[in-house]
């Protein structure tokens, strides 16, 4: 076993689900953090004793339920804000998932109730997004194309699975309006480098948006530092609960933003013909938000932070290294993403010689109690670029061992054996 | 180990050596179908002879071992075959499929593909398994509307 700072059998009986026996009485080796991560004892406690004891709605209720449980709504808002380094709390909004949150930047972008010319959209104006991104930071963008009659263009993926550069003095220019990609691949695992994109951004005049689905739980990410105008992700990729995600956007760029759902919490005062609305964050939260899904956030926030990013990030470098190496020496095996630890996280894809994922992934869970993700991972047309239907992938995070590396091998060589 | 279960030995013999693969002329009708979930696909064509007498499947396409192999058993099963008695095939297999592991397959009529019957308990896979014969049952269709 690697040491490192972080005391990963300590960590594992934080998570119940780590010890449970499948059928058959199998052990589970969870190695699907990258599609959604397991939960801690201390986020499910703190959302069963809200629900339990101090559940009322928020913002609205005027009596000791609805004051506790706005205040703890709000301070897990104070918490994310804290985790992600945002210079105001009131940048951060409350969506359900990083998918809503990127279509609602998306949908202020040539919105004709918007009076700013950094969202004024039409024929002629530019998106760009890359090769490598999730459907979720494809599809809002090609619709709000449609819409608006405005270009998606992309960025390429080179063969060694990087964002390539090579074209980005082309990509992005004055007719760019938004950029859109993603901080780590969900695929590749890769890290995008995004002073460069930025840096081209900020002389054509560009917002940037960052897709932090996959960097935000397993790095130390400092909005305020990389310099971007919005970034999404969501809570379940955290060791907290779905259902709740986050927008980040600059303070001066969401006041700007017209709203992007109407209904309650999110006005200021409503005639029959016409409404003000609400500040920000509160202007983008219609309607009664998962109040308990927000206080799990906040507290899987302070799980991860007891423990420390910077610890996580160090714990799932090793585990990379570790897989990395034992993966190179399977025959037939091909990675699908970078092959050294630099600028890349804990998401290793690859292919297995004339054996599809599929099998790959039903032999693994069946035999061997191996969750790992198969398919196209929500990412299609990056596999197209790679010119394959499918990838097998083993995402990692704080409480994986290298130990289940080795599972994983084990079971890799017989799925070998089953089709050889 | 359930998954021994599910990878008859038949099922890994017809993936490794398919039977009729391969698309090839003549044909009646040509289809393509999709399994948008996986990716998986199939291009398969029929040709119907005298007497509603099936003289051909071919297929290509790809996907998992229980989609290719399902394939394969296909055209074993149908070709030679009249339409009718495929046809009652495909409703067998269908039921098998669908029955969620709690179906006595027919053997009489399934023959090879009763291998499958471990697919059902495996709702996800069950697409893999029906994808050729659903394109099958399209194919034989617009065979008889031509």
């Amino acid at each position: 076993m690697t040491q490192t700072s972080l005391d990963v059998e300590r960590i594992r009986k934080d998570f119940p689900v780590l010890s449970r026996e499948l059928p058959g009485g199998r052990p589970l080796v969870y190695l699907d953090s990258g599609n959604s991560s397991q939960k801690p004892t201390q986020v499910i406690e703190t959302m069963r004793e809200h629900l339990a004891m101090h559940y009322g709605n928020v913002g609205r209720a005027m009596h000791v339920l609805g004051a506790e449980s706005t205040e703890a709504y709000e301070s897990a808002r104070d918490k994310i804000a804290a985790f992600v380094g945002a210079p105001s709390r009131d940048e951060v909004v409350f969506t359900k998932n990083a998918s809503e949150a990127l279509n609602l930047v998306a949908y202020s972008f040539g919105n004709p109730a918007n009076a700013d010319d950094r969202f004024r959209l039409g024929p002629g104006d530019e998106i760009v997004i890359s090769e490598m991104e999730h459907h979720s930071n494809i599809v809002p963008w090609q619709l709000l194309a449609q819409r608006t009659g405005a270009t998606l263009r992309w960025f390429g993926v080179t063969d060694e699975g990087r964002l390539d550069l090579s074209r980005l003095d082309d990509l992005v220019g004055e007719r760019t309006k938004i950029i859109s990609i993603a901080h780590q691949s969900n695929v590749l695992g890769t890290v995008n480098p995004v002073a460069d994109v930025l840096a081209r951004a900020r002389q054509a005049g560009a917002l940037v948006m960052l897709d932090a689905s996959q960097s935000v739980p397993h790095h130390p990410v400092d909005v305020a530092a990389l310099g971007v105008d919005f970034v999404a992700f969501t809570g379940h990729k955290m060791v907290g609960p779905s259902g709740i995600g986050v927008l980040w956007g600059r303070g001066e760029l969401l006041d700007a933003m017209p709203p992007f759902l109407g209904g309650g919490e999110m006005i200021e005062a409503v005639w029959m013909d016409r409404s003000t609305f609400a500040p920000i964050p509160h202007k983008f939260e219609a309607g009664t938000p998962p109040i308990v899904e927000a206080i799990g956030l906040g507290a899987a926030v302070d799980y991860l932070t007891g423990i420390g990013m910077t610890a996580v990030e160090a714990h799932e470098r090793e585990l990379t290294a570790y897989a990395l190496d034992a993966l190179r020496d399977l025959p037939g095996l091909r990675l699908i993403g970078p092959d050294s630890l630099e600028l890349r996280g804990g998401t290793l894809s690859f292919t297995l010689d004339g054996i599809h994922p599929h099998d790959v992934g039903q032999i693994l869970d069946d035999d061997f109690g191996i969750a790992v993700r198969v398919g196209h991972h929500c990412a299609r047309p990056l596999h197209l670029r790679f010119g394959i239907p499918a990838t097998t992938r083993a995402s990692f995070y704080l409480y994986n061992t290298t130990g289940e590396i080795d599972a994983l091998v084990r079971g890799l060589h017989h799925v070998q054996k089953v089709f050889a | 180990m359930i998954g021994e279960s599910m990878y008859q030995e038949l099922i890994l013999e017809h993936y490794k050596h398919p039977q009729g693969r391969g698309l090839r002329e003549p044909y009646d009708a040509e289809v393509h179908h999709v399994n948008p979930t996986c990716g998986d696909e199939i291009t398969l064509r029929v040709r119907v002879g005298d007497a509603g007498k099936i003289e051909d499947v071919s297929y290509d396409g790809q996907g998992c071992s229980i989609s290719q192999a399902a394939a394969s058993v296909l055209h074993e099963l149908t070709t030679g075959s009249t339409v009718e008695e495929t046809l009652s095939v495909v409703d067998e297999f269908t039921r098998l499929m669908q029955g969620r592991g709690q179906v006595e397959p027919d053997e009489d009529v399934l023959g090879d593909a009763v291998a499958f019957a471990g697919v059902a308990k495996f709702p996800a896979r069950v697409k893999c398994a029906l994808l050729s014969w659903m394109a099958y049952k399209d194919a034989v269709v617009r065979s008889a509307a031509r």
